[in-house]
């Protein structure tokens, strides 16, 4: 069964399109990286998954209409929105407590663990822990949660790299076991490369770009050309040029990496690189990768 | 630092297949009930501080009570009743008082406050219905405060009569007379009784009111809670030379204290000679109206959390 199954979702807020008909199909047990740029419609498309905004179109999240079930859908999806949304006033012991006491899937003894491994006290008030201790217990709340399907909406914006780091190792290492799916926005797309199982790119409300990681790797490839063979690399259509350092940079789809061998070291592209192949062409928002 | 698509299916662990507990919707609510009064510490703390400051204020007056207990002596029984009752009732009312004001806040700010915070984000991830986090905001006017005010008015009284006792036995006055003036259980359940339909029932459609537009309003909620009253009051001033509409919402307001109960003249709802006419209550057509609109306020409440964002 899809996880996630929508078909011409649509939402407009006043006169302003955010999604203009979105199809889109995650299969149980990817890890799903949803890149856009800003305004792209990423987080209103999340925010439909969740069951937080109406919509129009067809959408299913584990079989169930989000927008009508939303209570009911919550005990097998959690998310993590991409503002910190835990309550400044709430305690730590009383966080816990809280969602043992609501959610049938929490276990709490796992959380504590979690909780074990950093230096937040039980005792603090949220308001006093700093950005990345929020994000530590918020994560450590979520991965005790046995969900279905986690949604993680630019959850390491702000934090620096080690925290950042942390954070996704975690959740691989101690969560992710292949029966889950889960889906996460975010501009800090190169160190999602290895992570991630599918990726999609979405653009002006559509999704313009989809594909495994594995076709991402056997499909693409970057090569650095020096200008004497250029013209020989330009007859095998690459999809995009850029110059770095008075040489040109060129990205090829389909393309035989034996043939591509012989204008210089054959690389995978970056996922930021490839955006920018993808999309940059049709839009202004290169800056986004 | 394995982020490796490999060393992710070694290392994966299996999801421990651990039966779901069942999460009742009555432990949904006691949660949601225990997370209110966590955020919203007031609602237990302004009553407890205003007891506390009355004590203070009362045990030093009592170094007074026995000079005032000889004074009294050879007044009718009324009069002597209503001098050694005074403070009993001053402590009550300042609950009763206290109640309404902290009702007042709590409703408008409580579903204003999770969308300003964007807690509302954290909430909504919890598989907790919008019925149950707005029926659990309601309890606290409704339910909570009524009998939080209720209880520590009843230990107030205690705690005076007990000061006051220790005052008199000092000073050698008999203390029978201050014992026999003062039922405490009686006057704790005829408070309890006037709260809950005075001050809970009666003004229902005024705090549910609150809490919709609380959930509707994106800034200065009282003044969009008050704004149609005096609309309302002021079109029909201009228009009829009357005020109905304003004396109606006033009287739902501060509670309507001669339909629950029936006191020969001015008596406190604690006094024991009060009778209450619970059923004469309940057969008020007003009180079912009021019911009615407060049930139709919380419903959009309800329907309006769905669609609300933080702000």
């Amino acid at each position: 069964m899809a996880c996630i199954e929508a078909r011409g979702l649509k939402k407009a807020f006043g006169t302003t399109i955010a999604l203009e008909g979105v199809d889109l199909r995650v299969e149980e047990g990817r890890i799903l990286g949803l890149i856009g740029p800003n305004g792209a419609g990423k987080t209103t498309a999340l925010n439909a998954i969740l069951g937080l905004i109406p919509y129009e179109g067809q959408l299913k999240v584990l079989g169930r209409d989000p927008w009508q079930e939303r209570d009911r859908l919550m005990r097998d999806v959690s998310f993590i929105a991409d503002v910190a949304v835990l309550p400044r006033w709430m305690r730590v012991s009383q966080a816990l407590d809280y969602v043992a006491g609501v959610h049938p899937r929490f276990d709490r003894a796992k959380a504590e663990g979690f909780l074990a491994r950093t230096t937040i006290k039980h005792s603090s008030k949220i308001a006093e822990l700093s950005k990345g201790m929020v994000t530590q217990l918020h994560l450590a709340l979520v991965m005790a949660i046995d969900a279905r399907l986690l949604v993680l909406d630019e959850p390491t914006l702000g934090l620096d790299i080690l925290f950042r780091k942390q954070f996704y190792d975690s959740l691989l290492n101690d969560y992710y076991d292949r029966s889950r799916t889960i889906v996460v926005t975010t501009h800090q797309i190169d160190e999602l490369q290895d992570v991630l199982t599918d990726l999609m790119f979405i653009d002006r409300g559509r999704i313009v770009f989809t594909c495994s990681m594995e076709d991402f790797e056997s499909r693409y490839a970057e090569v650095t050309v020096n200008p004497d063979r250029l013209a020989a690399a330009h007859a095998l259509k690459p999809i995009h040029e850029r110059q770095m350092l008075g040489r040109s940079v060129l990205i090829f789809d389909r393309t035989s990496r034996q043939d591509l061998a012989a204008f210089g070291e054959v690389r995978t592209p970056t996922i930021a690189d490839l955006f920018v192949a993808v999309v940059g062409g049709t839009t202004q928002a290169k800056g986004a990768a | 630092m394995n982020t490796q698509s490999n060393t992710i299916r070694d290392s994966a662990m299996p999801a421990a297949p651990a039966a779901p507990a069942v999460i009742s919707p009555w432990q949904s609510f006691y949660w949601s009930v225990r997370r209110e009064l966590w955020e919203n510490r007031s609602v237990y703390l302004a009553p407890l501080g205003v007891a506390a400051v009355f004590l203070v204020g009362f045990a030093i007056s009592s170094f007074r009570l026995p000079a005032k207990m000889r004074g009294l002596t050879g007044l009718d029984p009324m009069h002597y009743h209503d001098a050694i009752a005074q403070p009993y009732d001053i402590a009550a009312g300042l609950m009763m008082l206290i109640g309404i004001v902290v009702s007042i806040f709590y409703c408008a700010d409580t579903l204003y406050g999770e969308r300003r915070d964007r807690s509302i984000l954290f909430w909504k991830s919890l598989p907790v219905s919008d019925l149950t986090v707005v029926l659990s905001k309601a309890s606290i006017p409704f339910v909570i405060l009524p009998l939080l005010v209720s209880a520590i008015a009843l230990a107030m009284q205690f705690i005076m009569l007990l000061m006051s006792s220790i005052a008199l036995l000092g000073s050698g006055v008999s203390i029978s007379g201050l014992w026999n003036q003062l039922p405490l259980f009686q006057m704790a359940l005829l408070m309890l009784y006037h709260v809950a339909t005075a001050h809970a029932l009666w003004p229902a459609p005024i705090y549910s009111w609150l809490i919709l537009v609380s959930g509707w309003a994106r800034r200065a909620v009282i003044l969009w809670a008050v704004l149609p009253i005096v609309a309302i009051a002021g079109l029909e001033a201009i228009a009829f030379r009357t005020w109905h509409f304003a004396a109606l919402v006033g009287r739902r307001f501060i509670g309507d204290a001669h339909s629950v109960a029936v006191s020969p003249g001015e008596m406190f709802p604690t006094n024991p000679m009060v009778h209450p006419t619970p059923f004469h209550f309940l057969l008020t057509p007003g009180l079912w109206g009021g019911l009615l609109l407060a049930v139709i306020f919380l419903g959009l409440a309800v329907r309006l959390r769905r669609y609300r964002a933080p702000i």
